[in-house]
């Protein structure tokens, strides 16, 4: 059994509001101390599905261990290992952002001492210290985003779930937080994020599952992802028609049609592949005037498995 | 830590942080403790002539009004609690607490704690300014320690059906409207003029409707007027309607996330 490692362990969770069913039975299984990103287009069904795993909503089947703990029998153990920053924010608008993390750290029972010493030290860590005693409904959208994590942070979660934690942040503030999320990984926490950004799946996660209306189209790295679809190529460039034509007899492709001169040869993007290219221009002597490798990156993993085509549904 | 200590503890937590709301932000507090004063002021000195020349028995109108006008206070407290409630229900931090290990109840007991403390600081004031207009209570001590015991009771039972109307309604502004009919009911009772001089229906009504016993029980306390089972009968009716505005907030409320 994995159970030991697993921070999140999920089989079979379905979920329907009315007759829309927004969770078709999805597996999912995230080991501890990794960040795990679920990507899918609007509607796909991640929020519902961090709802689920974060206690707030039960599911209408399967079954879901967080941190060890079975989420209907130990929702109250689950609630004590994990922290959630969601889409919205969730942090007191009328409170100062330093009150904030004291609620945050009565709440979890931390002491007053204790408490105040580290809503003070996740002030200083988020870069909020000067506006710790400003009240958080002035603050501006990335100062939230970061009140938001750092009140997630104040018990000390073992799990953190981080709903779309960078939708509307300018490309600063999200490389800050980016960072923060590495930090807390490298202090053995799990991340379970949710995202539509493919480069911030790219960019952090260790595995990452595609989710499509409510169910897992494809799971692995983003390597292996991007194996996935197809999309790699060779492209060719000429100086003239006669080389073009010479190459493209070569190669067995037709050329595009176009006055561009160039070729596309469909390639999985390896050396070998790139080799055998080479190897056959040779053969046909035919002159290249440059030569270009596109790998697919995750827009094309994420166009290719999501059905754009359907309307999203909630 | 047993589930008692926890719910106490988490409840003081939420209380405090809906105190520093209150402070912070008065203005609600202030518009709701405005209107009994006006309604006070304006029975007293513009209808007040006419409404007590057809009582008797009280040395003025004003010691006929001021208790009507002081549950009032309490009642007018219904409608910041629903709206408070709601917009902690519609914003995104109850999901916070919602996953968070705490006693799960605090979210709301903080509101009814908070909301009673309001309403006895209300009430302590329009006793204090119809006092100045006038009213001469003839309560003791210990009078007027059951007068405020019998005021935290309602205010307890009405917090917690505020409560459920703010968990109930959708928006805000559906929030402030559903306690409404609380708030009006007492002027259909013998706040501002005896049950036993309205239309038969209507007195029907007033006799057996909430406001009535609860008024009756605190005029009988502040002003020696006779009691008798009123003060049960309110009581009853308190603790019917906290005990019906406690399960129907659980339920809501246990309901779930949105």
């Amino acid at each position: 059994m994995q159970q030991t490692t697993a921070a999140i362990a999920a089989t079979g969770l379905r979920k329907s509001f009315g007759d829309t069913v927004v969770l078709d039975g999805i597996d999912l299984n995230v080991p501890a101390g990794t960040i795990f990103s679920l990507l899918g287009p609007n509607g796909a069904g991640k929020t519902t599905t961090v709802k689920i795993l974060s206690t707030l909503i039960a599911a209408d089947a399967g079954d879901a261990a967080v941190a060890g703990h079975d989420l209907r029998r130990e929702p109250d153990l689950v609630r004590a290992a994990l922290g959630v920053t969601g889409q919205f924010s969730a942090i007191d608008g009328l409170l100062t952002g330093r009150e904030n993390l004291i609620l945050m750290a009565d709440l979890n029972h931390l002491g007053r001492a204790e408490g105040r010493r580290r809503a003070d030290d996740l002030l200083g860590q988020f870069d909020l210290a000067d506006a710790g005693a400003k009240v958080a409904a002035t603050y501006s959208g990335g100062m939230q985003r970061r009140l938001d994590l750092a009140m997630t942070l104040v018990g000390h979660p073992r799990i953190i779930f981080l709903d779309e934690p960078t939708a509307g942040l300018d490309p600063r503030s999200r490389r800050g937080l980016w960072q923060i999320i590495r930090d807390l990984v490298a202090r053995g926490v799990t991340i379970f994020l949710t995202t539509q950004y493919l480069d911030e799946a790219d960019e952090l996660a260790d595995r990452i599952a595609v989710l499509d209306h409510g169910r897992l189209v494809a799971e692995g790295t983003a390597d292996e992802l991007k194996r996935l679809v197809p999309g790699g190529r060779i492209r060719l460039q000429f100086t003239d028609a006669e080389g073009l034509g010479r190459a493209a007899r070569a190669l067995s492709v037709v050329p595009a049609g176009d006055d561009a001169l160039t070729l596309h040869v469909p390639s999985d993007g390896s050396v070998a592949s790139l080799r055998a290219v080479l190897a056959r221009l040779d053969a046909g002597s035919a002159g290249v005037a440059g030569l270009s490798v596109d790998t697919p990156d995750l827009d094309d993993v994420f166009l290719a498995l999501t059905d754009t085509a359907k309307e999203p549904s909630v | 830590m047993s589930t008692l200590t926890l719910a106490v503890t988490d409840s003081a937590t939420m209380l405090r942080r809906n105190l520093r709301h209150l402070i912070r932000y008065p203005a609600m507090a202030v518009s709701v403790l405005g209107m009994p004063i006006i309604l006070l002021l304006l029975f007293v000195y513009v209808f007040g002539g006419t409404l007590g020349a057809g009582l008797h028995g009280t040395r003025g109108y004003v010691n006929y009004l001021a208790p009507g006008i002081i549950v009032i206070a309490v009642s007018s407290v219904c409608v910041p609690t629903a709206v408070a409630v709601n917009v902690d229900m519609t914003e995104g931090i109850i999901n916070r607490f919602r996953t968070m290990a705490i006693a799960r109840v605090s979210v709301l007991t903080g509101h009814v704690v908070g909301s009673v403390i309001q309403a006895l600081l209300s009430t302590a004031l329009v006793i204090g300014v119809a006092v100045l207009a006038g009213f001469r209570p003839t309560a003791g001590p210990q009078e007027w320690v059951a007068a405020f015991a019998v005021l935290a009771m309602i205010a307890f039972a009405m917090t917690w059906v505020s409560v459920a109307l703010g968990l109930v309604a959708r928006t805000p502004a559906n929030a402030s409207n559903l306690p409404l009919p609380l708030w009006f009911l007492p002027f259909l009772g013998s706040a501002f003029v005896p049950a036993d001089s309205m239309s038969a229906g209507l007195r029907w009504f007033a006799e057996y409707q909430p406001f009535t016993p609860m008024i009756e029980t605190l005029r009988g306390l502040l002003l020696g007027t006779g009691i008798g089972d009123q003060a049960l009968i309110a009581a009853a009716w308190c603790a019917g309607l906290a005990l019906a505005g406690y399960l129907g907030a659980k339920v809501v409320y246990n309901r779930g996330g949105r």
